[in-house]
């Protein structure tokens, strides 16, 4: 679950991180009062979306006095802000961050992250911090330095020192920063995140250490230990198929072709999804069904692909595994078939525990199944028969 | 032959009275597997399926000398029976739990490392030794004992995969499904060392997918090994859309053509074939396995 960088700040400071002073606005009158009470010039006015690059997509503005903040408040608030971290469409700017803009002497990247390939905590730092980190990082012109950190025992400042030194960090700034990375690893284990990450981390002329940008992530898996921060959630910004999946058992995601995608196991889904495109054709979707789906819960979750008009064909690639056999999968696509009212031609593959049920609930809910004894040529009829060939 | 896994491992399962466990506990007894006793903390001293249960896993393994644990705990406590099995010394433990939260797993790791436990998972469907013993969740019938070792993240895909080997008149010494989260137990690379050191093992089939670098491993084990058994992959994914989660957390690629060609890549260059699509799987390990005589 991904935080607005207003959400990730206030939950941050309590662990010690310090940022400028700023209130989150949803109105450009709201926006104004907050430069007021501020106080000060110049001021950032920053669109509060879930995705990095704002900064080079407009989406923070510079303001001197509260009328000009008004006046960038509006021109973002309401508006799709489209970066290079967001599709195409861009997300719609819902609140506006009023801060104090700061005036950084030098600046650092730092995160905090579960590094999959070691399995452990990591820090990332570098030097300078900004928006094209990761454009540096190809470019070679820059690299993050790496810290593993235990999850269960203190870190040993003096390692965090020294990697502090290895971008060029030294003294009391460093000993600082130092201080606000035990912190955040404890913020990081305390509230189970799975990112925190600071880009960029000023450190003023007053060797003052201050929070310009965090962006933080929580761990879905372990929101359950955490009641009061899903209500953090914003479900403004993910989109109806993924929240809606999510509730039903399946990961499911929507694409733009017109085949619909059936499959039960990440693994399986995938490779459907190849065969289908390496035969011509365009999946309509990517379907995960989780093991311990019912048949009802598979049912809304083909509810979803159903309602999409653009979908001609259905291929169904099923092998009934330990924990889900066929026929509970048929069972689901026919509820919801019959449901939908579409009548749309089925090509399966059906393979594993229980095929032969699934084969006669599918007659039952009166599917017409045109079935293919091995995956490979199922996907080459589906698209045959999607682009009206078969 | 097989690894991990043999007809004598005596196995204990965590969590064998819900309903997972039950159903899976039966299922492993109706192949054959040694199925020990059960642990369900606070029903210590009952019998489930005619086996007794203890409370702890210390308690379980002293009385029944199991050597293999299989976890079938809820996401909430399934970090903490691992590090039960772990510190009990276990030596096989696989854990099937999906969505554990992965500071867990972190600490499962840290607590692994000098210990004398090997973890398959977690999300995993197990390990399976075919007319041996099945130690996990997966869809049996379509295995049969033989000569290919597989290696896999995802279950379904490995059902599928696993009969193709056995259409194309070869078995499995042993299937291993290492686990769909980004950080799980036992690697690719780990379990493809102990195919290559098992003498039954001819051949070995490594099922990957887009997201995480366990392929890339296994590519530089094998360019500085240079075993001598063939290897046959399959990188599912290419078409995955950018930047989305699919399904398993550790399919997270930028972009999945360019994810999957990478893979290929680095593979091929080291001398492991990789299949052309999904469905040729089972033929492309048997022409390599031709191939050597």
């Amino acid at each position: 679950m991904r935080l607005h960088e207003f959400q990730a700040k206030r939950l941050l400071a309590d662990y010690g991180l310090t940022a400028p002073r700023g209130a989150v606005a949803v109105t450009p009158a709201e926006a104004e009062s907050v430069a007021r009470d501020l106080g000060v010039a110049p001021l950032a006015v920053k669109a509060q979306i879930q995705a990095g690059a704002r900064g080079a997509a407009g989406g923070v503005r510079m303001a001197h006095g509260p009328s000009m903040v008004r006046s960038a408040a509006e021109a973002l608030l309401g508006q799709k802000l489209a970066t290079a971290q967001t599709d195409g469409r861009g997300l719609t700017v819902r609140r506006v961050y009023v801060e104090e803009a700061v005036r950084a002497e030098r600046t650092l990247y730092l995160a905090l992250l579960v590094d999959h390939e070691l399995g452990a905590l990591t820090l990332l730092a570098a030097s300078p911090g900004g928006e094209d980190i990761e454009a540096r990082e190809r470019a070679g012109t820059l690299t993050r330095e790496r810290l593993a950190l235990s999850v269960s025992a203190e870190p040993d400042e003096a390692e965090i020192v020294a990697l502090l030194g290895r971008v060029g960090l030294e003294g009391e700034p460093a000993r600082k920063v130092a201080a606000l990375v035990k912190g955040l690893r404890r913020a990081f284990v305390e509230l189970d995140a799975s990112l925190i990450e600071i880009n960029p981390l000023a450190v003023t002329a007053e060797g003052d250490v201050l929070a310009l940008d965090v962006k933080m992530t929580l761990d879905d898996n372990a929101l359950f230990r955490h009641g009061d921060l899903a209500s953090l959630r914003d479900e403004d910004e993910a989109d109806r198929e993924r929240l809606s999946a999510h509730r039903d058992q399946l990961n499911f995601v929507q694409l733009d072709g017109d085949i619909g995608l059936v499959s039960n196991g990440a693994g399986l889904g995938l490779a459907t999804l190849d065969m289908v495109t390496a035969a011509g054709g365009r999946a309509a979707n990517f379907m995960d069904i989780r093991t311990t789906a019912t048949s009802l819960d598979i049912a809304h979750g083909f509810a979803l692909l159903l309602d999409n008009p653009a979908i001609r064909t259905l291929l169904v690639n099923v092998h009934g595994g330990g924990m889900q056999s066929c026929d509970t999968i048929a069972e689901g696509l026919g509820v919801a078939l019959r449901r939908s009212g579409r009548k749309l031609p089925v090509v399966a593959r059906l393979a594993g525990l229980n095929a032969e049920f699934a084969r006669s609930r599918f007659a039952n809910f009166g599917c017409a199944v045109m079935e293919e004894p091995d995956m490979g040529a199922a996907a080459r009829r589906a698209v045959a028969v999607a682009a009206g060939r078969a | 032959m097989a690894i991990l896994l043999n007809a004598d491992t005596r196995i204990l399962v965590q969590g064998m009275t819900g309903w997972a466990g039950t159903h899976h506990t039966t299922q492993m007894m109706e192949y054959g597997s040694r199925v020990v006793a059960g642990v369900r903390p606070g029903k210590g001293g009952r019998s489930h399926l005619n086996l007794p249960v203890f409370d702890g896993v210390r308690a379980a393994k002293e009385a029944t000398g199991a050597d293999a644990s299989i976890v079938f705990v809820p996401p909430a406590s399934a970090g903490a029976a691992m590090l039960e099995a772990i510190e009990a010394e276990i030596p096989l433990v696989v854990a099937v739990t999906e969505r554990v939260p992965v500071l867990d797993m972190v600490r499962v790791r840290e607590a692994l490392k000098g210990s004398r436990t090997t973890l398959v998972g977690a999300n995993s469907q197990g390990v399976l030794s075919p007319g041996l013993s099945k130690l996990g969740v997966m869809a049996t019938g379509g295995e049969r004992p033989g000569v290919v070792g597989v290696a896999s993240r995802s279950a379904s895909l490995t059902s599928e995969v696993v009969a193709q080997i056995t259409a194309a008149g070869l078995g499995q010494s042993t299937t291993v499904g290492v686990g769909g989260d980004p950080v799980h137990g036992l690697s690719m690379r780990e379990c493809l060392e102990l195919f290559l050191a098992d003498p039954d093992t001819r051949g070995v089939v490594l099922i990957g997918e887009i997201g995480g670098t366990e392929e890339q491993e296994v590519a530089e084990f094998v360019a500085g090994a240079k075993p001598s058994k063939p290897i046959v992959a399959l990188i599912v994914g290419a078409h995955a859309p950018a930047e989305r989660r699919m399904g398993h957390a550790g399919a997270l690629a930028l972009n999945g053509a360019a994810a999957a060609a990478a893979k290929t890549r680095a593979l091929e260059k080291a001398g492991v074939r990789v299949a052309p699509s999904a469905d040729l799987v089972g033929r492309t390990i048997a022409d390599a396995l031709a191939r050597t005589h």
